[in-house]
């Protein structure tokens, strides 16, 4: 076998396998990112979707946040305008979070209808820029 | 002041296209006044800028907030150091110091590229001024930096206090310098296609600009990460955040080139490869331009949404395709020299390891954009977060990080038996060795393994390498042996230096493997209270806490905790971590509060203590403690890193080989003779 040939199978293995990495990461370790209002679509279409970790992107209620520092225990709601969710969240949220802030929530929803969350992430619309004055 | 501001803008942007035009044409009709008066644009190009950039900082450091962009960047508060750094803290100011930057670069390449490689300048100076044009035209019409208010305000908004970090100072410039210098090594590649000049004379010219490219961007990106580390208090330095990633994308590729770029100089081959890394490189440091500011990637950086995006997309689009369809008719030009002899040769391993760092960048991009594409294919959106990203990149990274040992142990053209034995034989035994020793400590971790023994295996190569090229010197020379080595780094910088940023890239894994042992505890402690968390040595830290303070510094109200630690029941230092929430001048709230992280940095473990709020404003206090082993190996390893990348730009030493050219038969000559010497 010349050395070209040979080298071209080492390529199609390397690039076989980069691509096998990546098919199988996604399977193995990606997660669905869903509105409130798609995921009670696909939990009332789908009850597998219960229990199921994922991530839901939203808005927090403003108002809805209850802060236990003792128990460093966080519930607040989320919605997207449509679809309202309880969340509950044990842990420390980040500085950004606050009121009617954008947040992606990664967690599970329960048959009780809550979200337990293992993660809060905020987000700020311009995180580079200073909150317009109300 | 900012009336001329503005008006260089306009400067530039009728400067830019004349030099745009001159060069394009003079290049290709050969009229030496038009080539004259492109060369001249790059410098008018850079005086028109400078101006800019000295109105904008002018405006800043008066505190003149009748300008948009001073207003709602800074603040009369600031910290001075700051106002340095809001030149490029917002999106307009930062298109500004890019712009400007890269015609400096263009002015320099006019001014310093000499003699054989002249021919390639008039459409340097062409595609550098249409490239500044462009970034001057998005000022000038979607993000003027210079754009005034209809009234004045009392005081400016302030910086993000995360911004306010020195990190944040040096962080961006870095980055920009990596990403804007990536331009001269483009420009050439095109004039070389354009030219039809195809030969590696073109690579020779750019050698020092895509060293610089990379070196900054090394920079940019370990600073960055040291920001993330210090400032964000999450405990860790890299999440694989679409921005982050966009930085990454074009180091990977750069790495590659800079690998691939020697086997056309010594054997010939590569040639379509090396010039499609080139463009491709300077494509993706635009698309990272455009996904920082577009807005269509949720991200932490995200600047505001506004209609920059869709230039850069046009932008993007455009110039790809440009580039693509030149680089396409010119594909008969570049044919290889010779071809690939054995699989067993440093040609083979060269070209593994570039597949691998395009693989990666491959699945690094694919997974910035993944949400996006599984949108619009599947009707969902999936994530491809951390865990995906280490679950493809780890096994890739490592296997890298084997051809890093391996590469400089084969011989080019066709490696025997016998030299195999004889090179690997040290090195593996090292590495193995290592294993040994870390089972045999109780490690578990398989990746960790993995890490760390391959990277002892690469130290061995390296040290090996160093060792025989010493020696020989020794026999040769009669030069003692440490004098032996300083001058190999400083005969041979490529080399040697390129040796030592190995060094660096093993160091920087062994700190990323250290994170597979990280442990985290939260608590809410009284004064007086303590936790304690077990590192995964073995050793036991108690975190007692001492109390609160509270005061007001220049723009901020500052609560700290300090803390007592202490290793195994002995004290060992202490810590402090604050809470700031910064105010205006008039002592109004600005921004969320920010978290000053606490951290105690040692060589096995870093303590890293992030004080997360009190209860109900008692001094009883929430706070997460994490210990992250080995992360100082990171900085250290990213030193190293770039004192190797500066020997290998260190100008001077001995004349670099081209094929083809007399100099690489003398250099061949004189390698041979060291190489027969042991």
């Amino acid at each position: 076998m010349k050395a070209g040939t040979k080298f071209a199978l080492g390529a199609i293995l390397i690039v076989g396998s980069v691509g096998y990495l990546m098919a199988s990461g996604i399977k193995q370790t990606g997660q669905y990112f869903l509105t409130p209002s798609e995921l009670a679509q696909r939990v009332s279409a789908d009850p597998s979707f219960y229990d199921l970790g994922m991530k839901v992107g939203a808005r927090v209620v403003p108002g809805s946040v209850r802060k236990e520092t003792a128990t460093q225990t966080l519930r607040f709601h989320i919605t997207d305008g449509t679809v309202s969710y309880p969340v509950i969240f044990k842990g420390l949220p980040p500085d950004t979070f606050t009121d009617s802030v954008e947040v992606v929530v990664e967690g599970r929803l329960l048959k009780d209808g809550v979200i337990h969350a293992t993660d809060v992430l905020a987000k700020c619309g311009s995180r580079y820029e200073a909150v317009p004055k109300a | 002041m900012t009336l001329l501001g503005y008006f260089s803008l306009w400067l530039a942007l009728v400067v830019g296209l004349w030099g745009a035009i001159t060069g394009f044409v003079g290049g290709a009709q050969g009229r030496a006044d038009l080539q004259q008066s492109a060369r001249h644009a790059t410098f008018a190009l850079f005086g028109a800028l400078l101006i800019a950039v000295i109105s904008l900082e002018v405006a800043i450091f008066r505190h003149d907030f009748s300008v948009q962009y001073v207003a709602s960047r800074t603040s009369r508060n600031l910290p001075t150091f700051y106002l340095w750094s809001a030149l490029y803290s917002g999106q307009e100011g930062s298109l500004l110091f890019w712009a400007a930057v890269l015609s400096l670069f263009a002015a320099l390449t006019q001014l310093l590229t000499g003699g054989r490689y002249r021919v390639y300048l008039p459409y340097v100076a062409a595609v550098t001024s249409l490239v500044a044009s462009f970034f001057v035209s998005v000022m000038l019409f979607a993000a003027n930096p210079f754009q005034r208010l209809a009234f004045t305000p009392m005081d400016g908004q302030g910086m993000n206090p995360q911004l306010q970090n020195p990190g944040m100072v040096f962080h961006p410039p870095m980055l920009y310098l990596g990403y804007i210098s990536i331009t001269i090594p483009f420009a050439f590649a095109i004039a070389a296609l354009l030219t039809k000049k195809l030969d590696t004379e073109w690579m020779v010219a750019v050698r020092k600009w895509t060293i610089v490219s990379w070196l900054f961007l090394s920079i940019g990106l370990l600073i960055g990460m040291w920001w993330a580390y210090v400032e964000l208090g999450w405990g860790g330095y890299w999440a694989w955040d679409p921005v982050e990633n966009a930085a990454l994308l074009p180091w990977l590729v750069m790495t590659a080139y800079l690998h691939s770029v020697m086997i056309q100089e010594k054997r010939g081959m590569l040639k379509k490869w090396n010039v499609a890394l080139i463009l491709g490189a300077w494509v993706l440091s635009i698309f990272g331009t455009f996904l920082t500011r577009s807005g269509v990637i949720s991200s932490v950086h995200s600047f505001t949404e506004s209609p920059v995006g869709y230039y850069f997309l046009f932008f993007l689009v455009a110039a790809t395709a440009a580039t693509a369809v030149l680089y396409v008719t010119r594909l008969p030009l570049l044919q290889a020299e010779a071809t690939l002899e054995s699989m067993v040769s440093r040609e083979a391993s060269f070209l593994f390891n570039n597949l691998l760092f395009i693989g990666l960048a491959f699945s690094v991009l694919w997974g910035t954009l993944f949400p996006i594409i599984s949108e619009a294919v599947m009707g969902v959106k999936i994530t491809y977060g951390p865990p995906t990203f280490n679950f493809v990149n780890i096994p890739l990274g490592l296997t890298l990080l084997l051809l890093t040992g391996i590469g400089p142990l084969i011989a080019w053209r066709r490696a025997s038996t016998a030299n195999l034995q004889r090179q690997f034989a040290v090195p593996v035994t090292v590495g193995v060795f290592a294993l040994l020793i870390l089972l045999v400590a109780g490690m578990r971790d398989g990746w960790a393994l993995v890490a760390f023994s391959v990277g002892a295996f690469v130290v061995g190569t390296v040290v090996q390498e160093f060792a025989r090229g010493a020696r020989a010197r020794n026999r040769q020379y009669g030069e003692a042996l440490p004098f032996a080595v300083l001058q190999l780094l400083s005969r041979n910088r490529r080399r040697y230096g390129g040796y030592i940023v190995h060094i660096g890239i093993v160091l920087l894994f062994v700190g990323f493997a250290g994170m597979a042992f990280k442990t985290e505890t939260e608590a809410t402690l009284r004064p007086g209270e303590s936790a304690e968390l077990k590192a995964r040595d073995g050793h036991v830290y108690t975190f007692t806490h001492l109390g609160i303070s509270q005061y007001n510094a220049l723009n901020r109200q500052v609560t700290a905790a300090l803390l007592d630690v202490r290793r195994d029941g002995k004290e060992i230092g202490r810590l402090r971590t604050e809470k700031r929430q910064h105010v205006d001048a008039l002592g109004n709230r600005t921004f969320e509060p920010s978290t000053e992280v606490g951290i105690m940095s040692g060589l096995r473990v870093d303590l890293y203590v992030v004080l997360a709020g009190l209860v109900n404003g008692t001094e009883q206090a929430v706070f997460r403690f994490t210990i992250n082993p080995l992360v100082w190996w990171v900085w250290f390893g990213g030193f190293v890193l770039v004192i190797g990348g500066l020997i290998v730009l260190w100008p001077g030493g001995a004349p670099v080989a081209v094929k083809g050219s007399k100099a690489s038969h003398v250099q061949a000559g004189y390698a041979v003779k060291l190489e027969a010497a042991p």
